[in-house]
């Protein structure tokens, strides 16, 4: 049978910014099939030239409401790379926790807020109140804690206060880190919780596998955060490992002729950022309760499912609070002191990669010698993922189409990949979008 | 009568008041739910509304001038429009390349004068309609909002302070920033956020505006000799979130 289908679903719902799906289906043919990103652009890298480095940060953490964290982050350790700062073992670890904390936070959102409609049969989580309410209140609770855990470092998690170039303006007191470990293990019966929900409803997860290059920061030390290097494994298992002053070479940021957003690719056509691309480079060095978590979820690498990446941010929340309690046993047993800034011991350039929710987030900065900043680049997840999630509908719709998916089925999957992707698009700095015909 | 119909819409920002109000917790959210429905949310529903709406939030600065009528149908729609969070009150941090030309070549390069990417300056919502009331703030205090909407749904009037962030600072007993040997804007800046930043060490950034009849000249007299600052960079601080507010 030759289908017709024609899918506009214009600024998708359930996802950071602004995104749509064009899929237009004649006689069995496909005419088009778009991942579209109209989202206005935001200037960041033009705002803060001429701004002291002390101030950098601060801007650009207002490039995302819901990484301001890791926007943060990625900024004053690019900015530290650049003075030549080099932080105190005590600043890194309260930043640890505090990536942590985002991390789980913006999960939290991602999967019950975003994402657990679609597999409830709920075009939001307001209606689940009465239907699903222990399962709302859960959620609420589970965001409500990450916000608390990460404001008790950062001061607030959105556009955090205290995170500055050379260390923190102020640190938790023992007493307030102390509490804080207790409710996060009292957290854990929640999360125990959080696995039965998704188990309950993984029939729902679409199984569709498509290889492709997995990026992630690496670091011999930990789970890849903030610092280390990037490394990429392909699905069968071949790795490689660059400098992260090589962005520019692993990103290779183009534009593609019918697309919106300039894509990104490294040894294939595309490539995937996010949870999923870090559980399948650095699975290993998950905490051992995270890959419990991860077994009874039935995810183990290298999973080449993109609807998986919400499950592996399940993992991660696992992971997150394990970590984040160990090091703040580590803290107490140490002594948390208040520390002067760690000043510059030069002026220059620098380059940093974080692991933000969605993905690796790389920031690059150039000093002059007033410590003013003359030049900024920021590259962002989001649009890392833009190419992978065109090649991924480019697969997928056939697929669906040989199995003679009705139109409705069709959206309904093709919404659920994007926002298994979790794309924050408000954030994307790099656009290069055009009108498309209707 | 049902209850009063409460929307989120969003325009050129990070999304991170919305995001703010996410973080309200359990108690709070199904507590104002007793009291309001939701009917728009497009970053947490995919339900819409084309009825009348009791209260619209508005998120974002007006940069682009087919925005506008998208604001115009919201205001056509609402009975209360507030202005959420600094980019939809003043333009916010975007307004920062209000004094910039040449922000689209920084980004674009070669590529800079395509017709999709062209973006005006960056205005408060107040630029294309009316407001009723304003949350300041980068980001808007999720308790503050609370506040407004508590207030309106009491058919009271809200209280958005006008007086300096000093004050705050005073009733915190939080030490000048320049007794420190900082900086500070919040002599300048409206208050109502509690004074959290110089509370944790850093200055105050006036991403809530300033007060109603600033001194702005003394700001930057101050910022140059209390703080040392270059004319320059004392006139960039000054508008780090109050660009529109600056000459």
């Amino acid at each position: 049978m030759l289908q017709n289908v024609d899918i506009d679903i214009h600024h998708l719902t359930r996802v950071e910014g602004h995104g749509n799906i064009v899929v237009n289906v004649s006689d069995g043919t496909i005419e088009t099939c778009e991942w579209q990103v109209p989202e206005n652009p935001r200037f960041f890298e033009a705002m803060v030239r001429g701004r002291h480095y002390s101030e950098v940060a601060r801007i650009t953490s207002r490039i995302c409401g819901i990484c301001a964290v890791g926007h943060t982050l990625a900024s004053v350790t690019a900015t530290e790379a650049a003075l030549g700062i080099e932080v105190t073992p005590q600043t890194r670890k309260l930043r640890t926790i505090l990536k942590h904390a985002e991390n789980f936070d913006s999960h939290v959102l991602h999967v019950y807020i975003l994402v657990a409609p679609d597999l409830l049969g709920a075009p939001s989580v307001f209606p689940l109140i009465p239907t699903h309410g222990e399962v709302v209140v859960r959620a609420l609770r589970l965001k409500r804690l990450a916000h608390e855990w990460g404001s008790l470092i950062g001061g607030r998690t959105t556009h955090p206060i205290t995170v500055l170039p050379g260390g923190f303006s102020s640190v938790p007191s023992e007493r307030d880190l102390k509490a804080m470990r207790d409710r996060l293990v009292a957290a854990v019966p929640d999360l125990e919780a959080t696995i039965e929900t998704i188990l309950s409803v993984a029939d729902k997860l679409p199984a569709f596998d498509r290889p492709t290059e997995y990026m992630a920061v690496a670091d011999d030390a930990e789970y890849g955060l903030f610092s280390g290097r990037v490394e990429t494994v392909l699905a069968d298992g071949d790795r490689a490992s660059y400098d992260v002053s090589d962005y520019l070479g692993i990103t290779n940021e183009f534009v593609v002729p019918q697309s919106t957003a300039k894509h990104t690719r490294n040894r294939l056509r595309s490539y995937a950022a996010g949870a999923l691309a870090r559980f399948n480079v650095n699975y290993d060095q998950l905490h051992p309760e995270a890959k419990k978590a991860a077994e009874a979820l039935g995810l183990s690498p290298i999973c080449t499912n993109p609807y998986m990446n919400s499950v592996a941010q399940v993992v991660e929340c696992v992971h997150a609070v394990h970590e984040s309690v160990r090091m703040i046993d580590e803290l107490l047993e140490e002594g948390v002191v208040e520390e002067g800034l760690v000043q510059p011991t030069r002026f220059g350039s620098g380059v940093s990669a974080v692991e933000v929710p969605r993905g690796i987030l790389f920031h690059d900065y150039t000093y002059d010698d007033e410590g003013l900043c003359v030049r900024a680049n920021c590259i962002i997840p989001t649009n890392q993922n833009h190419g992978n999630i065109q090649l991924d509908f480019e697969e997928l719709v056939p697929q669906l189409l040989e199995a003679g998916a009705a139109e409705d089925d069709i959206a309904l999957k093709l919404s659920m990949l994007v926002r298994a992707y979790d794309p924050c698009i408000s954030c994307s700095t790099h656009y290069l979008d055009v009108e498309f015909k209707r | 009568m049902g209850k009063p119909k409460l929307a989120f819409f969003d325009f050129t920002g990070c999304e991170g008041c919305q995001i703010e109000f996410t973080n309200l917790g359990e108690e709070a959210i199904l507590a104002l739910l007793e009291h309001v429905d939701i009917v728009e949310f497009r970053e947490a529903m995919t339900e819409t509304t084309t009825e009348r709406i009791d209260i619209a939030l508005v998120e974002g600065s007006f940069t682009r001038e087919k925005d506008r009528e998208r604001l115009q149908s919201i205001r056509k729609r609402s009975r209360i429009v507030i202005a959420y969070g600094a980019c939809a009150c003043t333009g916010g941090i975007n307004a920062l390349r209000n004094h910039q030309d040449d922000y689209h070549e920084c980004v674009y390069g070669a590529d800079a004068r395509m017709p999709h990417l062209q973006s005006g300056p960056a205005l408060p919502i107040s630029a294309a309609i009316k407001v009723d009331y304003y949350a300041h703030g980068c980001p808007a205090s999720k308790d503050e909002l609370v506040r407004i909407l508590s207030a309106l749904l009491h058919n009271d009037t809200p209280l958005i302070p006008s007086y300096p962030v000093c004050v705050e600072c005073k009733r915190n007993e939080t030490v000048c920033r320049f007794d420190e040997g900082d900086y500070c804007m919040g002599m300048v800046a409206r208050a109502g956020c509690g004074a959290p930043c110089p509370a944790l060490g850093i200055p105050c950034e006036a991403c809530r505006g300033f007060v109603d009849e600033p001194n702005l000249r003394s700001l930057e007299t101050v910022l140059m000799e209390r703080a040392g600052f270059s004319q320059e960079r004392a006139i960039g601080k000054s508008r780090m979130f109050t660009a529109n507010l600056r000459s």
